[in-house]
């Protein structure tokens, strides 16, 4: 069975709840994005997402852009986080989710793409930019590779479209909570819980809600209803924040702030 | 009418799905998804609706001043030497450039929608002061992105756009061009859209965007094919203009796409600027590979994993790494040429076209112009060429002054 699978039946049948913090991969450098990931592990993560940077990252806000931005500059592209993660994996028990730019996927193939993720222990993708209606080959090649593919639902897509796009995909859903580009604000949106049941009802896949999570008061409400909280641009402000105290101590900035967001999982409201 | 060969109908795209070919498509966010369909689903009732056109037909006659003439270039030809030029004078409609074209029909569709607001990229200006135009006239509010780097060349449309009531944000991300103003507003589109219109001013982004810029723009084509069967009594044997995104390329090519190409050659001219290495030009036909830039498949100018490559143009309207689907299908079709004429060229046509003929074009239009030159004097004189003159000079004499005096040194 997928990683991803086995880690949400084994919270679902404990009643526990999943962190998934999101990190640019080779933000400050590729050692670091390694460092950091049995860190976030021990911190309390369930699921990394790996952020594949890109040029042109129009769903992502100035943090993750920015983040983007500095880990081109230093030369980082998909085949050294492939070598990046096939390194690491082993020492991991923590799924890891690919979070990448269509045309990236485009460029190596489609079918390759997913090949050599799964060949180096990635276990699932999101394509943020890639619709429902052009998603058939990306699924396809992640069935064969036996990775899950989880599609997003924004506040705006109609019940019975989230409906397809659930069909559509594996693993998880990848709730949006607000209409917009990832970053952090300060509350949630109040219709979030409604939004959510109402996906139960045309789901049983987990419900893993992102976009403006931050802080740690977020991921017990995110919690309350959804099944997982992901958190990237407050983890990638800390990055940028620490850029330049070394390595050292990114990891352990980052580490510190993530045991804190998980402290969400386990206090009730 | 029979042919030989089984030439793709051109005509019926893109299929429903927003493809032409294995180009176009929708690539966006969920977030977005919603707002694209509501696009594609007014503009299809109102091309059914006969008051949209009467209410388009009549603010492109009565307030752009269409038709805009077809002018034979006498002194141009003499100087190339070779077949007859004619301009397409766009650079005459009103706000100096066919971008008005789409940005009265799309501020025409906003209105529809019942949105107060719309938003707009911009390179070289043009298309913001349109859209800025448009939003003065049917009273909406209006922000245009453009990045900073544009914002100093293009200095005098930043201050047509504020006296015209748009505010003008300045995009310092990236390389500070068209392209990072386009992130930028596609990013403020996926906050706003459910009160806000994105006007694109090109051909590229998700469809239905392609086919909607291109239907507006081909008032252009259709006006020049009756006036060249009235002013020279047949199709023109050559149709030549500038591709950034390609609107206005696509705009006068659209209605000769289905003539047989030995009848009426088509040619979308890039910008090669300095060099054809990378980061040097703006040639996304030319010098690309496919890929989605701005949420759609297209050729895009690329490295070898797919980062968008850095690129040059002294024309702000063409400094951009991707090309509409159109055209890259066009292109694979065969139906029509891409050339690149270099940053030198265009500067060149510039000052000709200029002394020759009283007419200062935009520095987009000049690369045109450049390339058309080159074509004629290898042409018999009984030979017609049309050079779509998508805009006129006025926003450019800044930079091209410094440009002319650069080179001189």
């Amino acid at each position: 069975m997928n990683r991803v699978d086995t880690i949400f039946n084994t919270l679902r049948a404990s009643g526990q709840k999943a962190l998934m913090p999101f990190i640019t991969a080779g933000d400050p450098d590729l050692a670091t994005t390694a460092a950091m990931l049995p860190a976030l592990e021990k911190a309390g993560a369930s699921i990394v997402e790996l952020g594949f940077p890109f040029s042109d990252p129009i769903a992502d806000g100035p943090v993750i852009q920015a983040s983007m931005t500095h880990a081109l500059a230093q030369g980082v592209r998909p085949g050294a986080i492939f070598d990046m993660a096939k390194a690491h994996r082993q020492r991991l028990n923590i799924a890891l989710v690919a979070m990448v730019s269509y045309t990236l996927v485009h460029r190596i193939g489609v079918r390759e793409f997913a090949r050599r993720a799964a060949a180096v222990g990635i276990d699932g993708l999101i394509v943020p930019d890639l619709t429902l209606e052009e998603s058939a080959p990306m699924r396809e090649a992640a069935r064969n590779e036996g990775l899950v593919c989880s599609f997003l639902i924004a506040p705006n897509t109609p019940i019975e479209r989230a409906k397809e796009i659930a069909q559509a995909s594996s693993g998880f859903i990848y709730l949006l909570a607000r209409s917009g580009i990832t970053g952090e604000r300060s509350n949630l949106p109040p219709d979030l819980g409604e939004r959510v049941e109402a996906l139960r009802g045309v789901t049983d896949l987990p419900i893993a809600v992102g976009f403006g999570i931050a802080q740690r008061e977020q991921v017990q409400s995110v919690v309350e209803v959804a099944d997982a909280a992901i958190v990237g641009s407050a983890i990638m402000r800390r990055v940028a924040d620490l850029r330049e105290e070394g390595a050292a101590k990114i990891v352990r900035g980052v580490a510190e702030f993530v045991s804190d967001l998980a402290e969400g999982l386990r206090q009730k409201l | 009418m029979s042919t030989p060969t089984a030439t793709p109908d051109l005509t019926h795209l893109p299929d429903p799905r927003g493809r032409f070919g294995e180009f176009g498509g929708v690539y966006v966010p969920e977030t977005l998804v919603h707002a694209v369909t509501q696009v594609a689903e007014e503009y299809a009732r109102a091309q059914k609706d006969p008051g949209f056109k009467r209410q388009l037909d009549a603010l492109l006659r009565d307030y752009v001043g269409r038709e805009t003439p077809l002018y034979f270039a006498k002194r141009l030809t003499e100087q190339a030497g070779g077949a007859r030029i004619y301009l397409k004078r766009e650079d005459l409609a009103h706000t100096g450039a066919h971008k008005i074209n789409n940005a009265l029909g799309q501020a025409l569709l906003t209105v529809r929608m019942g949105k107060r607001r719309i938003i707009a990229e911009t390179g070289a200006g043009q298309h913001g002061v349109a859209t800025a135009t448009a939003a003065a006239v049917f009273g909406l509010e209006c922000d245009v992105f453009m990045g900073t780097e544009d914002m100093r060349r293009q200095k005098p449309n930043v201050t047509r756009m504020r006296l015209l009531g748009a505010r003008v944000v300045p995009v310092e991300s990236g390389s500070r061009t068209l392209k990072d103003a386009t992130n930028a507003a596609m990013r403020d589109w996926m906050e706003t859209s459910g009160g806000t219109h994105y006007i694109i001013g090109s051909v590229v982004g998700p469809h239905p965007f392609p086919m909607i810029v291109r239907d507006f723009q081909s008032v252009i084509g259709r006006e020049c094919r009756a006036q060249c069967l009235e002013q020279i009594g047949r199709l023109p044997d050559h149709v030549i203009a500038c591709v950034g995104g390609g609107s206005n390329a696509a705009g006068i090519f659209y209605p000769f796409v289905s003539d047989p190409v030995e009848q009426v050659k088509l040619t979308g001219v890039e910008a090669g600027g300095r060099s054809p290495n990378t980061g040097d030009h703006a040639a996304s036909i030319s010098f690309g590979k496919p890929g989605v830039l701005h949420g759609s498949m297209s050729y895009v100018l690329q490295d070898n994993d797919g980062q968008t490559a850095p690129v040059h143009s002294i024309s702000a309207g063409l400094d951009y790494p991707g090309v509409g689907p159109e055209h890259a299908y066009w292109h694979d079709t065969g139906r029509v040429s891409y050339v690149s004429v270099t940053d030198k060229q265009a500067i060149e046509a510039f000052q000709t076209l200029t002394r020759c003929e009283g007419i200062i074009p935009a520095l987009e239009s000049s690369h045109a112009v450049a390339y058309a030159l080159e074509l004629s004097a290898k042409m018999p004189t009984d030979k017609a060429i049309v050079i779509n003159l998508s805009g006129r000079g006025d926003k450019d004499l800044d930079e091209a002054v410094r440009l002319i005096e650069a080179a001189k040194e």
